[in-house]
């Protein structure tokens, strides 16, 4: 298999509108993600886009059209870090779950702390982290997971404007250093543009890509850069935002 | 590589151990007022005690004095000691055995909607019956062993310990299993990593209510029948006009609750310390 590769999906979740009416999540979405590459979905709130993801992870399957993709791993918004275990041992669970000893998890576990700049938290629990500390433990976890594709649901979408940034071009080096076949949910088009190969649009519900625009750009990029303002005004003026 | 470093933010997190600090600091010091405050309302009390059974000429077979109390205590200890052993063994392996059934139910039942649906009424029904009349149907069927005693200790503590287990299993975000699942969790490790030590704090907080009840649950199944036990003695004290015993067994079963509901709090500080720490989470989001 390659990629990720989603053709002429439908989603629709049976009575769970209003008065019991049926909810079109997604119908004839598409979206192709070869292997390496990191593709940007951006879209209103609601439009289907954490239903694409748990299509791609199968966490759900389509009523109808097909999704064939590499085995991926989640990464929702919120860090979901256990308050109980070090920020080692919420890394090292992405193994434990899978049958590795303990000793032998967060051995494995380790050398990803100083890589990311985590080096000195390992026995500090989530609740003594900063948030973006903890969303960096939340994705070695996901990278422990050993699959060829991320699914990353809006992972800075609960920081402060501040630290997003930070994140933002934490991850990009990030993924320069440990390629993946990399799907991007976001509302942040600033955000898809920086970060991703290629950034698809998505209509309101229910949602399709209405667009898709290559971000052929030299990394790390400026946010201030002027080609990257004009994709963001492009991407922008595709999901019909007034200019 | 090196810019991955850079962005650390080990500032940000000082400042934050330095706030949690002075939080636990003035925690600290109002806990310790709290305790002043407690000992001096008791010592108000005693002593009001004290000065009515000195003054008023009350019979002391009928109200003795504190000081009569505390004598009796000391005069009696042995007796009161071996008294206690009884109650204090009842009381200790019916927390066990109610603590068992209280966490193991509420896991059984999480794993299972239907069961659940249909088994939880019925311990709901197990608590509206009353204890007080079938203890001494228990002593007809079971004797004057410790197997009645530890029945109505285990149907007194265990319902508050399923109550607050099934409670912490059930705030166990609904994403996480959905995560679990994405990192190939097959179901018992999804219990064994999150759902167990979800449930841990619930176990706690329903023990302490527990320990709260079951000198009671000890006791009374004493009254109805038994040749030992701290409501044993009482019983006995009270025909006797040793009233000043029967008052000091009180203190001493009273004492001995305390000490268990604090090695409880103190156990629940060391093995779930996550479950009380104030969560920075509100801040970040």
């Amino acid at each position: 298999m390659d990629g990720v590769r989603v053709d002429a999906v439908e989603r629709i979740f049976r009575g769970r509108g209003r008065r019991g009416a049926d909810v079109v999540a997604l119908r004839g979405m598409e979206l192709r993600a070869a292997p390496g590459e990191i593709v940007a979905v951006v879209g209103a709130s609601g439009c289907g886009k954490s239903t694409l993801l748990e299509l791609i992870c199968g966490l759900q399957a389509p009523d109808a059209g097909t999704v064939a993709a590499d085995p991926a791993v989640l990464m929702p918004q919120r860090d979901l870090l256990l308050p109980w275990a070090s920020a080692l041992d919420n890394a090292a669970l992405a193994l434990r779950v899978r049958g590795v000893a303990a000793a032998a998890a967060r051995r494995r576990a380790r050398p990803w702390f100083g890589r990311f700049g985590l080096g000195g938290f390992e026995r500090a629990r989530p609740a003594e982290l900063s948030g973006g500390m903890r969303q960096r433990v939340a994705f070695v976890r996901t990278l422990l997971a050993g699959k060829p594709v991320l699914a990353l649901d809006e992972p800075f979408a609960a920081l402060d404007a501040l630290t997003r940034q930070e994140m933002q071009s934490w991850l990009a080096h990030a993924l320069i250093e440990e390629p993946r076949t990399v799907v991007l949910v976001t509302h942040d088009v600033e955000e898809a543009v920086v970060l991703a190969d290629r950034v698809v649009v998505m209509s309101p519900r229910p949602g399709r890509a209405i667009a898709e625009l290559d971000v052929e750009l030299p990394r790390p990029r400026a946010r201030t850069d002027a080609a990257v303002v004009g994709l963001r005004e492009r991407a922008l003026a595709a999901l019909g935002a007034p200019a | 590589m090196r810019a991955l470093g850079r962005i650390a933010e080990p500032p940000a997190t000082l400042a934050a151990a330095g706030t949690q600090a002075r939080r636990r600091r003035r925690r600290r010091s109002g806990a310790l007022l709290g305790a002043l405050g407690a000992v001096a309302i008791l010592l108000v009390v005693v002593g009001a005690w004290e000065l009515y059974a000195d003054l008023s000429g009350i019979d002391p077979a009928i109200l003795p004095a504190p000081h009569a109390v505390a004598k009796a205590a000391w005069l009696d200890r042995g007796l009161l000691w071996d008294n206690l052993v009884t109650t204090g063994g009842e009381v200790l392996l019916g927390i066990l055995v109610a603590g068992t059934a209280g966490f193991v139910l509420p896991v059984v039942l999480h794993l299972s909607s239907p069961l659940r649906r249909s088994v939880y009424p019925l311990l709901v029904v197990s608590q509206v019956i009353p204890v007080v009349l079938i203890a001494p149907l228990l002593v007809t069927w079971l004797g004057f062993g410790i197997a009645p005693k530890l029945v109505v200790i285990g149907l007194v503590c265990f319902f508050p310990i399923v109550v607050t287990t099934l409670d912490a299993l059930s705030r166990v975000d609904p994403e996480l299993p959905k995560l679990m699942r994405t990192l190939d969790a097959s179901r018992l490790r999804i219990l064994r990593h999150v759902e167990l030590p979800a449930a841990l704090p619930g176990l706690f907080s329903g023990a302490k209510v527990a320990v709260t009840f079951a000198p009671i649950g000890a006791v009374f199944a004493e009254w109805v029948g038994s040749s030992s036990g701290v409501g044993h003695l009482v019983q006995q004290a009270i025909p006797q006009l040793l009233t000043a015993r029967a008052y000091a067994a009180v203190l001493i079963l009273s004492a001995f609750a305390i000490a268990l509901f604090g090695l409880l709090t103190l156990a629940e500080r060391l093995l779930v310390p996550w479950a009380h720490e104030p969560s920075r989470q509100g801040r970040n989001r």
